[in-house]
């Protein structure tokens, strides 16, 4: 007997599936906003071997790098309560994928700053801007601007990557979809449209990294 | 009391004793040419003069401002020094207009209209008013030059460096440049410049600083010094120029 393809018993979770991508978009937004920003200031640390944040840095990176995600969730989700540090499933996730993003464009960034060519530092020494000045005015904006195709990719790595947070009850698009076709048994369809969801919303953090950049990073100011 | 006063200036880079005790002065108004063989600390001397370089022994005087060994704060002295460089090192996210507002307004805090007011007086001087919304990489080198030296000028400096800044223009682009610092030279800005180009050096400086080996082997008045140099080293660096 053939399978017979039923998408009705999925589209009757419509709600929940968009919930969950909702979730999952904002879970991505906000780790990407606040891990891009961890990432300009472990870049910055290190570049400029300010001790001791750019040994931290450089062991934060590693131990990132280096480790599951799904492990590094699992231990802020279950492992901070036993040293009495308690927190929801939400603040767990946002917390996994700040850290984890952070490590990544640590590294992207510090390249990126790398990139800029000394000639840029010393014009910008010799017309008296100071360290800061020189990094806010003339460095990031070029060294972003190498780096955001890098940036862009690894910002849809961790909303894919997102998806472990269903193990923790993090009630984003993987949780809906597990929960939805726990109900119907329509396994295939569900996962079928869930990767759809998935694959609509990394063409969507593209084009709109894509649009960022372009107006904030390599456009024009005026 | 001169402008710039170089006093018994030493640099090494580890174990490479690059300047071996310059003395050197420059008047406010005077054009100084530096010239002398690759490798004989041109560019080394020019930039400690806006503390690029630290130095290890000496000292320099800018309008007032000091440095000497280990002095670490040098923005006193880049807000009286201006530079530019050979290979223009424009902010390339940034136009025209922008790059030669910047320092005045997150440096001196100018405000917004005057800084923009400023950059188009710059900008006037150097013939390229109508760039002001243009971004670097849109222009040639030559007019790139010409937006590096307005920028430097918008910081209003005592005196400019330029550190061989035709080097890396095509030649049709080279006359164009020197236009404007000749320009410069009789609204009487005080100039040191470290150039290849022997004619110009002659025609515009006040003053040819011959370097070799890390000293100032002679120095004196351009004409008098093609003329008739008194140290076989000069002789010699000025027939290889004749020859090339
Ligand atoms: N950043 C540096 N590190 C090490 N050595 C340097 C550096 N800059 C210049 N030097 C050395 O200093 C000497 C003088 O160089 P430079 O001032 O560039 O000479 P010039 O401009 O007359 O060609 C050379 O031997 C050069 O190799
Ligand atoms: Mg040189």
């Amino acid at each position: 007997m053939a399978y017979e393809f039923e998408f009705a018993p999925v589209l009757e979770y419509t709600d929940l599936l968009l919930k969950g991508a909702f979730f999952t978009i904002a879970l991505t937004a906000v780790g990407a906003v606040f891990g891009i920003g961890l990432g300009i200031i472990g870049a910055v640390c290190r570049a400029w071997r300010l001790q001791p944040f750019a040994a931290l840095f450089a062991v934060y990176v590693e131990l990132i790098r280096n480790t599951p995600f799904l492990v590094q969730l699992f231990f802020i989700f279950f492992g901070l309560p036993s040293l009495g540090i308690h927190i929801g499933e939400w603040e767990a996730a946002v917390l996994a994928m700040v850290i984890n993003l952070g490590a990544y464009s640590t590294e992207i960034i510090r390249a990126g700053i790398a990139s800029v060519p000394k000639g840029q530092l010393e014009a910008a020494a010799s017309l008296a801007m100071n360290r800061y000045e020189s990094f806010r005015y003339v460095v990031l904006r070029p060294a972003l601007q190498t780096v955001w195709p890098a940036l862009t990719s690894q910002v849809i790595i961790v909303m894919l990557g997102s998806a472990v947070c269903s193990q923790i009850a993090t009630e984003e698009l993987t949780f809906a979809a597990n929960f939805i076709q726990s109900r119907n048994f329509r396994a295939f369809e569900t996962y079928f449209i869930t990767t759809a969801i998935y694959f609509a919303i990394a063409i969507m953090i593209r084009q709109l990294m894509l649009a960022i950049g372009k107006r904030y990073i390599s456009g024009r100011l005026s | 009391m001169s402008l710039v006063s170089i006093h018994q200036l030493h640099k090494h880079f580890g174990d490479n004793h690059v300047l071996k005790g310059i003395d050197l002065n420059v008047d406010e108004g005077q054009v100084i040419a530096l010239i002398g063989r690759s490798g004989s600390g041109k560019s080394t001397l020019l930039r400690t003069i806006n503390g690029l370089e630290c130095i290890d022994a000496g000292e320099i005087t800018v309008d007032g401002a000091k440095i000497q060994a280990g002095a670490k704060d040098m923005r006193p002295l880049r807000l009286k020094v201006g530079m530019v460089f050979q290979q223009f090192n424009l902010f390339p996210h940034l136009s025209v207009g922008e790059n030669v507002m910047l320092a005045p307004k997150i440096v001196k805090k100018t405000d917004p209209a005057q800084a923009q007011e400023l950059a188009e007086q710059m900008l006037a001087k150097v013939g390229l008013s109508e760039k002001f919304d243009a971004f670097p990489g849109e222009l040639s080198g030559g007019q790139q030059q010409r937006v590096a030296i307005a920028r430097a000028l918008a910081m209003q400096p005592k005196v400019m460096l330029c550190d061989e800044i035709t080097s890396a223009l095509d030649p049709e682009l080279v006359s164009e440049v020197l236009s404007v610092v000749k320009q410069l030279a009789n609204e009487g800005m005080t100039l040191v410049m470290v150039t290849h180009e022997m004619r110009f050096a002659r025609e515009v400086g006040d003053k040819l600083v011959f370097m070799h080996q890390g000293r100032v082997h002679e120095e004196g008045p351009p004409e008098a010094l093609f003329n008739a140099p008194s140290t076989p080293e000069l002789a010699a660096f000025i027939g290889a120029i004749d020859q090339a």
